[in-house]
């Protein structure tokens, strides 16, 4: 199965993020929402602590301890959330329902938190208050607070399902956004795999096309549509090269016939015989050009597509130098095979075998006497290789790409046989196998490579 | 030998009728699939050489349908369309042969001869001999005169096709697709370079050679003909 994970789609990533900024804002929302709503309702306590104070110091004034002491107690009685505690210079309690002094610092002005116990039915609760100390005159301190605990309560809870409500967020984004992806991912999936089963060679095949009339439906037709057009080329494209095949092949096979029957009447010792002879070899080497166009037009249409079979190169190329060896050794050029490793691709093996002849043919052909041929099938980093490396002059850089041109012949081998093909057909066979001619530097000499991409992975 | 011809080309057929009537062979031919069938099914014939295009029927399925009625002349497709993977479909039809167009009579003869010989297989054989040469098939060794060869294994393979075909002429093409299973034309002739090994091995220094290059055609192993 080649659905990719969820994970690595593009749909998902794109998901993560807006979940991730959403799901930032909304805690960002929440938190500014508390802090506001905090920092008002602090002001409000403190602006009642604040009045209070003024009032009692002001009660102090005109009335003395023992008048500031009479208005405590009885604010004290009937306040339910206002806290007074008067105290002498030692935090002992004079008068007021809070006791004793609570651990707080002090800093007169400044607004403090802290914790105290109130009893209840059965013992003491712990309550947040909020407020003020206040130093009187003669050592006197006034500590005027109010009970925040309610609002206390509430900010707990807030802190407490702030991340949750994060967390909720992300979580029903992310699920909400693998379904999203899923069903998009599904139909890119089908596009993908139809796409797969076209480049394997199967041109008959279309992407489905759903009834939601949406960008993929339009997708999937303008794909089908341009299908049908390849399609039709491609079958185009064959038709010409078998009708070309056999209606130049017709009249070649009987100028041959021809004149091998006018021959077979001749005196082989006569003129006339030598004569027929060099026409047939003429005809043969127009034949052999033929044959070679023809394949390259074939490679190039794809028609081989359907018999990629999986292959070893090795082996491949340890024939090859077994056949090409003798050869080499008569013209003194040592053909070599390097060792190889694991080396399978899918492909064809006869068309593989013929470009790889060619190249062993022409290394052999332009490497001086005395010279080597290394012949390789390896798996480098970049795919599975069949190297053809010489000793011979190479060719310059700059003829490099054009003497994989069709009949092009660089001025050195001009005069040499063959039919300015051979380079031709080896990239012909590399394209149809998805794979590359790379011809280098071997310093000295020329390497050749044929870069096959890694076979597919195939189901078990 | 008795051969049908099926090829709708009718200068093609009149040349090859003509070529394999000189060679020895009684001819009959047809121009179309149809009637090709309705001979192949109705007279034995050693061979049948037919084209993958004819009008009516289609080589492909005249051989076919010789199978299915358990007819097992050996087949020779020869065909004027590209190679590549024709072939492949004419062997799998249940052809014998493939030869595309435009051929060499010489090439043709020697198939259609191969073709014979197949159909006369007699006992199978552990021992290959042509005059003194000897090859051993079980044990893979060869000696000429009691003297024994040391062969590459490939050379052995080359010397045992040779030896099978003893007295026929055996094509470079032949040998390339038999020896080295290549269906396609090498520039170079690398074959020639290899027989003159494998002559080197079992020739050099007897009186008699035992491999000939014939001339245009390809190789021919065969025992010394008494002296004409």
């Amino acid at each position: 199965m080649r659905a990719p994970s969820i994970l690595r789609t593009q749909a998902y990533r794109i998901v993560l993020v807006y979940v991730a900024v959403f799901a930032v804002s909304v805690a960002a929302l929440i938190a500014f929402t508390y802090w506001n709503t905090r920092r008002a309702l602090d002001a409000q306590t403190d602006q009642t602590i604040e009045a209070e104070i003024t009032g009692l110091s002001e009660q102090y004034q005109q009335l003395g301890l023992y008048g500031l002491g009479q208005v405590v107690r009885s604010r004290s009685e009937h306040s339910s959330l206002g806290l007074y505690l008067l105290a002498d210079r030692f935090k002992r309690r004079i008068v007021g329902n809070l006791d004793p002094w609570p651990a707080i610092l002090e800093h007169p002005d400044n607004f403090v938190e802290f914790d105290y116990q109130r009893p209840i039915a059965n013992g003491f609760e712990t309550r947040r208050a909020r407020g003020r100390v206040f130093a009187l005159a003669g050592g006197i301190n006034l500590l005027v607070a109010r009970d925040v605990h309610e609002r206390y309560l509430t900010e707990r809870l807030f802190t407490t399902t702030l991340p949750w409500t994060v967390g909720l967020v992300l979580l029903l984004g992310l699920v909400g956004g693998a379904m999203m992806s899923r069903n998009m991912l599904a139909r890119l999936d089908s596009i993908n795999r139809t796409s797969a089963e076209i480049i394997d060679g199967d041109l008959s095949r279309r992407v489905p096309v759903g009834n939601a009339h949406d960008e993929f439906d339009a997708l999937a037709e303008n794909l089908n549509a341009m299908l049908d057009r390849i399609e039709r080329l491609m079958k185009g494209v064959r038709e010409v090269t078998d009708s070309v095949a056999h209606d130049l092949r017709t009249p070649l096979n009987r100028l041959r016939n021809r004149l091998e029957a006018t021959q077979r009447h001749l005196d082989p010792a006569s003129g006339e015989s030598g004569e027929i002879e060099a026409a047939i070899a003429e005809t043969d080497s127009l034949i052999t050009t033929f044959n070679a166009l023809l394949l390259i037009a074939e490679a190039d249409a794809g028609v081989a597509r359907g018999e990629m079979i999986p292959i070893d190169l090795a082996p491949i190329a340890e024939d090859m130098a077994e056949l090409y060896a003798p050869l080499g050794e008569e013209k003194g050029v040592a053909l070599r095979i390097a060792p190889a490793g694991a080396t399978m691709i899918d492909g064809n093996r006869s068309l593989i075998s013929q470009a790889l002849a060619n190249l062993v043919d022409n290394a052999i052909k332009y490497t001086p006497s005395g010279g080597t041929v290394t012949v390789t099938a390896l798996e480098t980093p970049d795919g599975v290789e069949l190297r053809v490396a010489d000793s011979g002059p190479g060719i310059p850089e700059a003829e490099r790409a054009r003497v994989v041109e069709r009949f092009v012949r660089l001025d050195a081998s001009r005069n040499a046989p063959g039919t300015g093909l051979g380079l031709s057909l080896v990239a012909a066979v590399a394209r149809l196998h998805e794979a590359r001619l790379l011809l280098q530097d071997n310093k000295p000499g020329l390497r050749a490579v044929i870069r096959f991409p890694r076979p597919a992975p195939r189901p078990r | 030998m008795r051969i049908l011809v099926v090829e709708d080309d009718l200068e093609a057929q009149r040349y090859l009728v003509n070529g394999l009537k000189e060679a020895g062979h009684v001819v009959d031919d047809a121009a179309d699939g149809e009637t090709g069938l309705t001979l192949a099914l109705s007279r034995p014939y050693d061979v049948a050489i037919i084209d993958r295009m004819l009008p009516k029927m289609d080589g492909l399925k005249v051989v076919a349908d010789m199978r299915e009625h358990s007819n097992v002349t050996p087949v020779l497709f020869l065909s004027a369309l590209s190679e590549v993977d024709d072939r492949v479909k004419g062997l799998k039809a249940g052809g014998d042969d493939y030869l595309t167009k435009p051929y060499a009579f010489v090439e043709l003869l020697a198939r259609v001869d191969a073709l014979l010989r197949r159909r006369s297989p007699g006992s199978v054989k552990t021992r290959l001999q042509v005059g003194d040469l000897e090859l051993d098939l079980l044990t893979r060794t060869a000696q000429r005169a009691g003297a024994a060869i040391d062969l590459q294994p490939r050379e052995f393979r080359l010397l045992e096709y040779l030896m099978r075909h003893a007295s026929q002429v055996v094509t470079r093409t032949m040998l390339l697709e038999s020896v080295w299973e290549y269906h396609f034309d090498p520039q170079t002739n690398v074959i020639d370079v290899h027989i003159s090994r494998l002559r080197a091995k079992i020739d050099k220094g007897f009186d008699t050679a035992l491999l000939h290059t014939v001339r245009g055609a390809g190789y021919m192993i065969r025992a010394a003909r008494p002296a004409a």
